[in-house]
């Protein structure tokens, strides 16, 4: 049997081999690698110089246009991660409800979420054009005012937010599977002793469905202080020339600075030391939701699987 | 709620509003109704006259639907070229990420050796990386092994594991295939690349299926490393290839040839959803309910 069990990892090695490597090349070893070179100048010609922390310093005490996209990703969070989750939740409430139809709903309010970022950047900017674009022709036509959408500052992100909840499909149909999880007998108990849909909604379904509020929050913050190619498929003019964040870099996000600074201006330094910090803020909002969530998760004593 | 309305059966009901019904279809109707415009916008757009897109009321229904846009955009430069590079660097790194990723979910889910779990642990840990980490050293990886302006960073990769998700994925699956099989397999003098062979990977092709479609449409719409390594021209793929005419034509001679491509560049990951919706929609939910 010894002899089978050494045959048995020998072929357990031979089989995850792939992945391990590629965990040591494509991951562990570039995360390492980016550690290091946020310690110093580094133009990828030339080789890399140490200078400290310098490039650290340079972030926090100097860069304006960091600050600037540290605040435009900061926005964009704050406004596009609560509003999709409520959207999406409440979307899912609704077609969790029995009627007619449903698979037809569900397909449309799904649909859009499998458009790639390049057609997004297309179109939006037509649908989105202040002046030949149909939103604003609806609006005009309501007599609701018509912005300018993409190119005044002030609506930059607010058009950025709106994008990504049309594709807020994905969520939805996240959602309602947990819906749909939530066993029956609970509304069963719950109606005995008279419950209202309120009272249904309150203590049965937000509770049983809150672990997938929570696991698709660390992801929505994983997900949006990274967004970037939406960003780049608005704005640049095309991919052989500079980028572009939008009027007064009403646009200009976390990773469109660092993909500057390390692809156009060869700091390749400071965009990784850029990119250790983007990975620590990430971490610690992360952790922060982890800490809370005793107070509002409520995870069955046996969880499903 | 009365004891009639309780004796009904009803299989998975949320909380229920008096007045619901009407009220939900209002809502789910109105704004799917909403959700579907863009796309209505962006076929309209793709069988216009080139001076139909400027005009003032927009037009909603081309007066004469010009389909040559479609003849051109796929019979002249640079399309097909675009199509051609995307379906080679998509169908090589699918395959590879196919393959690679069910190779090591099988060696975890089934087979027993030293260090197993904490390997895996470490796959798992990476869903948490923001890209942003890796990126620069990778690419000056490959810049040293000179491979700007070639598809293979944008293939050799997914040869190595396949991402940490797809064998996630596939290990729940794998696990959830009885032992037994493996056990009478082994018995017979089987050996674990046939049983992966002929005993999971038939088993599983569920699973499979999800990850196949999902790697499919990561590397159909990727756009992230071909800005960053295809520099050539010449090597485009669509998603890139769209915005190039952008700026590279100047946009009024140009804007309904790109709706045409962007229809173009939908319409497979459209079809691919209608032909396989319950795997489709089986992903996402796994993405959502087990990441």
């Amino acid at each position: 049997m010894t002899a089978f069990r050494r045959v048995e990892a020998l072929w357990g090695f031979a089989f995850v081999l792939p992945a391990v490597l590629g965990l040591v090349i494509f991951q562990l070893g570039p995360v390492l690698a980016s550690l290091y070179l946020s310690f110093t100048s580094y133009d990828i010609v030339s080789p890399p110089k140490w200078i400290g922390l310098a490039n650290y310093q340079r972030m926090f005490a100097e860069d304006l246009l960091y600050r600037k996209s540290l605040g435009v990703t900061t926005y964009y969070s704050l406004l596009s991660i609560p509003l999709s989750l409520v959207v999406a939740y409440l979307i899912a409430l609704l077609m969790n409800q029995r009627v007619r139809g449903i698979a037809v709903y569900r397909t449309l309010w799904y649909l859009p979420s499998l458009v790639p970022a390049t057609v997004n950047g297309v179109l939006w900017l037509w649908l989105l054009n202040r002046d030949f674009g149909p939103v604003n022709y609806f609006l005009r036509l309501v007599g609701l005012p018509a912005p300018a959408w993409l190119s005044d500052p002030n609506w930059t992100i607010p058009s950025l937010v709106l994008v990504h909840l049309w594709a807020v499909g994905n969520s939805i149909l996240i959602f309602l599977a947990g819906l749909q999880g939530v066993p029956q007998h609970l509304y069963e108990a719950a109606e005995v002793d008279g419950a209202t849909w309120w009272d249904k909604l309150r203590h049965v379904t937000l509770p049983m469905t809150s672990s997938i509020v929570f696991f698709n929050l660390v992801i929505g913050i994983i997900q949006s202080f990274q967004v970037f190619a939406l960003v780049y498929t608005l704005y640049t003019p095309s991919p052989t020339e500079a980028t572009s964040a939008g009027p007064e870099n009403a646009a200009l996000v976390y990773v469109m600075y660092l993909y500057r600074n390390a692809f156009q201006n060869f700091r390749n330094g400071y965009a990784s030391a850029m990119a250790w910090v983007l990975l620590l803020i990430i971490m610690a909002l992360t952790l922060v939701v982890f800490r809370t969530q005793g107070r509002w998760v409520y995870y069955e004593a046996t969880r499903r699987k | 709620m009365s004891a009639a309305t309780r004796a009904l059966p009803r299989a998975r009901t949320g909380p229920r509003l008096r007045l619901r019904t009407p009220l939900t279809h209002l809502v789910l109707g109105v704004g799917g109704f909403l959700m579907m415009v863009p796309f209505f916008w962006l076929l309209s757009s793709s069988l216009k006259q080139p001076q139909e897109i400027f005009r003032l009321p927009p037009v909603f229904i081309p007066s004469t639907f010009r389909w040559e846009n479609y003849y051109e955009v796929l019979f002249d430069q640079p399309f097909p070229r675009l199509v051609r590079n995307t379906l080679i660097v998509t169908v090589s790194a699918t395959v590879g990420q196919v393959l690679t990723s069910s190779m090591a979910a099988y060696g975890f889910a089934r087979l027993r050796f030293p260090g197993r779990d904490v390997l895996f642990g470490g796959i798992l840990a990476t869903l948490m990386l923001p890209y942003a980490v890796t990126l620069i050293p990778v690419y000056v990886m490959f810049k040293n092994l000179g491979w700007i302006g070639t598809f293979l960073p944008l293939i050799v990769p997914f040869w190595f594991g396949g991402g940490a998700f797809n064998i996630f994925l596939l290990r729940q699956f794998f696990l959830a295939i009885p032992n037994e099989l493996d056990e009478a397999a082994l018995m017979d003098g089987a050996s674990f690349p046939t049983i992966f062979a002929r005993i999971v990977l038939p088993l599983s092709v569920p699973a499979l299926v999800v990850v196949l479609i999902f790697s499919f449409l990561f590397h159909w719409n990727d756009f992230l490393a071909p800005v960053i390594y295809l520099n050539n021209i010449n090597l485009w793929t669509v998603a890139i290839g769209i915005l190039g005419l952008k700026g590279a034509l100047g946009t009024r001679d140009t804007t309904h040839l790109m709706m045409a491509m962007s229809t173009l560049m939908l319409l497979p990951i459209v079809a691919i959803f209608f032909v396989a919706q319950r795997a489709f929609i089986q992903g996402i939910v796994l993405t959502g309910l087990k990441g």
